[in-house]
């Protein structure tokens, strides 16, 4: 009744081709955003903005990077933790070395750095496909923070290879309380998200998925496979190095590069698996999920054992939550390959009809 | 059947986001937040540690009734020595309790290195006990971060002394081949200046050998070390390194008893694990093993006997889990510190701050502790955040550590000096004002 | 150039260890096309499983190994149904990620296991009877390094590539199985009954993780990090070729081989430790070269 598209008429091409040409999704989005720029910074508290919000929208942004790599393109990448920490540490090098470096165009220039490595861990993926690429991308992951670690001039020569971010200051307001952090991340989130869900519409978007379906059937109708799968790698590195430098600067505030290790790429994966392989909005559903099992399980463990007057194990609940994450994963590949994101969609054709049953 | 799993997802996820994140603490405790590990790679090192640590904190409620009459109260976070996970737990633990989480102990140098600034703003001082960033040392840069006892260098400093011993004196370390094997991580880089530094000095020939993580697989670096044939072997490892690096040195033939770990690489655990193969290794430790202290027995009197914790018996009395009940009983002295000044009442974490910093634990206060032996004496200030930088040589003699020297310290004059230039460094690039905090 | 040798065979002999791990991949693969992921969670369980048995409840050896295999053959038979039997006919890259999801799986469950059985988590010694020591023969004639511990290690992986090679070329069941590895459709027409050679397949994956948890727990005892080792074997299967148990072989022994010398000889040079990626880093410069693997098949696409 409330979600029905019928009278509104399209007149224009442009109407037709809107990002969201159902008004109500429009609607929804203002409100999501007004949500998130006036209602959260009111009610949330630090623990949530630095332990949940904050690291919530830089692993969407990473996933967001994931997905249109595995989920646009096809092209399945175990290394994007990898990336991240080539953002991170761009991006602490450009602010160190460069006077007066403002500090978005250091999170720019951070993600060019992290596309270009990107591209060039690519370049097998000219030949090889599947996990043959999975296990090349692997090269990436193990190579990249170790070479990051080993030169010493990218932590510029600190004795334990760990860099500390420096204040994120743009044109003299430092961005310092949780409050400010959080906005700043949002707002770089939401543009780049708004740009990916255009891309993935235009040429270059229609051509990822060409490839992705059938390479072979793409290159025939004239689709530059080498271009295609070169530029996913380039834009999908370039969201990581963003996602990686945000981590340093606006998460943890401090980078080791073995800590954006392979677990790390891992987790990126299981957000677009479970948030919906191939979907924008599901990079952001399978990073809130992510992010949010491990707390919920911790509160349900201890609900649960308190009630029935146990001690809980300590260290249970991360056992727990492997079994969980693991499970999850086989269940939504068996039950809902598509993910959270289907079922979001399932849910939309639900509500046309609903209250009538057809 | 395709709605049923639609409400079942739905409803977790509701549940997800709806479910209570915080268990109110009792009003009236001094609360501990403890972000501790026991899963992992490195979790059973985690588990010995923080079982100490807990069990220690139980004793003081069960045989004192708490500190002054304030009773203790804690929660454990489990951060798998993940620093995402870390920062995590900390600002958890932080919505805990009106006064904080008292003091953090992460036990991980990446997650102290990730609560530097976090820690620093929200005024609660993190204690590395034994590990972390060096340059630390120097509390008029780092106002809230405390390496208490001994860190890295003064370990790396006394090793070398040690095998200087071992050699007949200083002198006779010229032109003697020494590898350090270490961790490839921030914790292996640690002690690299400071062991360049001695090498030049001391003119020894140093090689350093980096192990990749996890550290199972040694061949190659056993094989450098074989070619290399050196006089010693410094271990820097940690986790499964340590005891593959005894097993595969039994392997390489190389003696056992040329071998010095640092105190992470010297537990019970690192040992057992390599079989026969650890045998005479020697290992620098920050505490004695054993259950021989009155500390030990009052915890197996109080809580262990009552049921109360759930340490196994095997655990109590090893390196860890002694050294766990070290960086309790330090913590709950730094608030009794605090609470002689400040009255009888739950502490901040600004005023458990002042209370490691002044911070006297003399021998006389050890023995009272039921800790006389077990761990140096500590004395904080200001400019000086460490502590005695002791440190006691054990051998492993196929079933136990055994002491094998006095209470010895390193180069302290060489640590200090590179501690203040390190960290003058750290306060321009981050650009601090060195300078001591003023009482709460 | 004895050190030459020496850091040769080292490396060769390690290989093998790697060899033993990325047989269990081949052997998946080759029946049902799964690059099985959890294999390096299969050997930790394994070796788990053993240790519990022979530690905890004091089985004697080939008691304790009987059991251990039959966990693992549950295992097998569960995964098959559980897992994979949903996930027929879908692309492989879901399967692969169905193994990450399945390797997290048992990852908590054997350390529940460990938890529950000793109480913590701490690497548990594995004694199999032979010392990790050099060889005293050889040492003193040639003073070439040889452990006696690697040999056997050798001896088992050499033992149990014979048994697979019979298994397959010389009974039915291992035909079935090659059947199925070639087509999945022709076999199931010519009445081969594909959901018990999975079971089959797994089973023998189990006993090939069983045999790599034990000797690689005897050497660095049985702990988390053996998860790990299969990192290990990703880039020897690259190089071998998914689908050859020979490729794992004499993949096994490239890797060992070039790794040690590149550690030894290279390392020094760019700061050490690149262990950790230089068997990646080959296998991609390989792939470029024959994106097959030097004993896979190859493959041609058509629309």
């Amino acid at each position: 009744m409330l979600y029905r598209e019928a009278g509104q008429f399209k007149t224009s091409y442009a109407a037709d081709q809107q990002l969201l040409p159902i008004r109500q999704d429009r609607v929804a989005l203002i409100v999501l955003l007004a949500i998130a720029y006036l209602a959260v910074p009111v009610v949330a508290n630090d623990y949530w903005f630095n332990a949940i919000l904050i690291p919530f929208l830089v692993f969407a942004l990473a996933a967001l990077g994931l997905n249109i790599l595995t989920g646009y393109a096809g092209q399945l990448s175990l290394g994007s933790a990898a990336f991240m920490a080539v953002g991170a540490v761009a991006a602490y090098n450009f602010e160190l070395r460069v006077p007066g470096m403002p500090l978005l165009a250091s999170f720019a220039l951070a993600g060019l750095c992290a596309a270009a490595v990107g591209v060039l861990f690519g370049l097998p993926s000219l030949r090889i496909k599947g996990f043959y690429l999975a296990v090349a991308t692997l090269a990436a992951q193990f190579f990249i923070p170790w070479l990051l670690v080993k030169v010493g001039w990218f932590s510029n020569y600190s004795s334990s290879g760990v860099i500390t971010a420096q204040p994120m200051q743009i044109v003299g307001y430092v961005f310092e309380q949780p409050v400010e952090k959080y906005l700043l991340v949002l707002t770089v989130v939401a543009l780049m998200a708004l740009a990916a869900k255009n891309m993935v519409r235009s040429a270059v978007g229609r051509s990822w998925m060409a490839v992705r379906d059938m390479d072979v059937a793409a290159a025939v109708i004239g689709i530059p496979i080498m271009r295609t799968k070169l530029v996913a790698f380039a834009v999908s590195s370039f969201y990581c190095g963003v996602a990686g430098a945000l981590y340093a600067y606006a998460y943890v505030g401090t980078v080791q590069p073995e800590d954006l290790n392979l677990d790390m790429s891992f987790r990126i994966l299981f957000m677009i698996i479970i948030g919906g392989i191939g979907s924008i909005l599901g990079s952001f559903l399978g990073a809130a999920f992510i992010t949010l099992l491990p707390i919920f399980l911790e509160s349900a463990l201890h609900a649960i054992t308190q009630q029935f007057g146990l001690d809980l194990v300590p260290g249970m609940t991360s056992m727990v939550q492997l079994l969980v994450f693991g499970g999850l994963i086989i269940f939504f590949l068996i039950v809902e390959p598509n993910g959270l994101a289907r079922l979001w969609q399932i849910t939309k054709e639900k509500l046309r009809l609903w209250p009538f049953p057809h | 059947m395709k709605n049923t799993r639609l409400t079942i997802i739905g409803l977790l996820l509701a549940a997800a986001l709806l479910a209570p994140a915080t268990h109110a603490q009792q009003a009236g405790t001094q609360f501990i937040g403890i972000t501790g590990y026991r899963v992992g790679p490195y979790g059973a090192n985690g588990a010995a540690f923080f079982s100490g640590f807990i069990d220690y904190l139980h004793l003081v409620n069960e045989r004192d009734g708490g500190v002054n009459g304030v009773k203790l109260s804690w929660e454990e976070c489990e951060t798998e020595y993940n620093n995402t996970k870390g920062v995590e737990c900390y600002e958890r633990l932080k919505t805990r309790s009106a006064t904080g989480p008292t003091a953090i102990h992460p036990m991980s140098t990446g997650i102290t290195y990730a609560l530097i600034d976090k820690t620093a703003a929200d005024r609660i001082p993190l204690i590395s006990f034994g590990y972390g960033r060096t340059d630390s040392v120097d509390g008029r840069v780092f106002p809230w971060l405390f390496p208490l006892v001994s860190n890295y260098w003064d370990a790396a400093t006394a090793i070398v002394k040690f095998i200087a011993d071992r050699e007949g004196g200083e002198a006779r370390l010229a032109r003697k081949k020494i590898v350090l094997l270490y961790h490839d991580s921030a914790y292996g880089k640690e002690p690299h200046p400071v062991l360049e530094a001695e090498a030049k000095k001391l003119r020894f020939e140093l090689k350093m050998i980096p192990v990749p993580h996890p550290g199972n697989e040694q061949q190659a670096q056993w094989l450098q070390i074989r070619q290399f044939r050196p006089d010693w072997v410094i271990v820097w490892g940690w986790g499964v390194m340590t005891a593959t690096s005894l097993s595969t040195a039994q392997k390489m033939g190389f003696p056992r008893d040329r071998m010095v770990g640092n105190w992470w690489a010297g537990s019970e655990i690192d040992t057992e694990a390599a079989g026969g193969a650890a045998a005479g290794y020697y290992a620098a430790s920050l505490n004695l093993a054993g259950r021989d202290f009155p500390v030990v027995r009052d915890v197996q009197k109080h809580v262990l006997d009552k049921g109360k914790s759930q340490t196994p018996a095997k655990t109590v009395g090893s390196v860890l889990w002694n050294r766990g009940l070290a960086a309790a009983m330090m913590t709950v002295e730094a608030v009794r510190t605090a609470q002689a000044k400040l009255g009888k009442k739950p502490m901040t974490g600004a005023q458990v701050r002042w209370g490691i910093e002044n911070l006297d634990i003399d021998a006389k206060r050890l023995n009272q502790l039921g800790f006389g032996g077990m761990v140096p004496p500590l004395e904080v200030s200001c400019t000086d955040h460490g502590g005695s930088g002791l440190v006691r040589f054990q051998q492993w003699d196929g079933r136990q550590w055994k002491a094998a020297s006095e209470w010895v310290s390193g180069d302290r004059a060489l640590v200090r000096r590179m501690v203040e230039d390190s960290a003058a460094k750290y306060a321009a690039e981050k650009g601090i004002r060195p300078g001591c905090l003023a009482a709460p | 150039m004895t050190f030459f040798l020496e850091v040769l065979i080292g490396g060769l002999l390690s290989g093998v260890m790697y060899s033993l791990v990325a047989l269990g991949f081949v052997l998946i693969y080759k029946a049902s096309g799964v690059f099985n992921f959890a294999q390096g969670a299969m050997v930790f369980i394994a070796a788990l499983a053993y240790v519990t048995l022979a530690e905890r409840f004091g089985l004697p050896f080939w008691a304790a190994f009987a059991l251990a295999l039959a966990v693992m053959v549950l295992i097998g038979i569960l995964t098959e149904r559980i897992v994979l039997r949903p996930l027929v006919n879908q692309p492989q890259i879901s399967l692969f990620m169905a193994t990450i999801g399945l390797a997290f799986f048992l990852e908590g469950i054997a350390q529940m296991v460990q938890l529950w059985a000793f109480n913590d988590l701490s690497p548990r010694p594995l004694t199999l009877g032979i010392q990790d020591q050099p060889i005293e023969w050889l040492m003193n004639e040639f003073d070439i390094l040889v452990s006696s511990f690697d040999l056997l290690a050798a001896a088992v992986a050499g033992v149990l590539v014979a048994a697979l090679a019979v298994f397959f070329n010389r009974t039915r069941i291992g035909r079935a199985l090659r059947a199925v590895a070639d087509d999945h459709q022709a076999a199931l027409s010519v009445g081969i009954p594909l959901k018990t050679i999975w079971g089959i397949v797994w089973s023998v994956a189990g006993f090939v993780a069983l045999v790599a948890g034990l000797l690689w727990g005897a050497r660095s005892g049985v702990q988390f990090a053996l998860t790990l080792v299969a990192l290990k074997a990703l880039p020897v299967l690259i190089l071998g070729g998914f689908e050859s148990i020979a490729g794992a072989i004499v993949g096994g022994l490239i890797i060992g081989a070039a790794e040690k010398l590149a550690e030894v000889y290279l390392g020094p040079f760019v700061g050490g430790g690149i262990e950790g990626w230089f068997a990646y880093v080959l296998a991609l410069l390989f792939l470029l070269v024959r994106p097959e693997g030097l004993f896979g098949e190859r493959h041609i696409d058509r629309v």
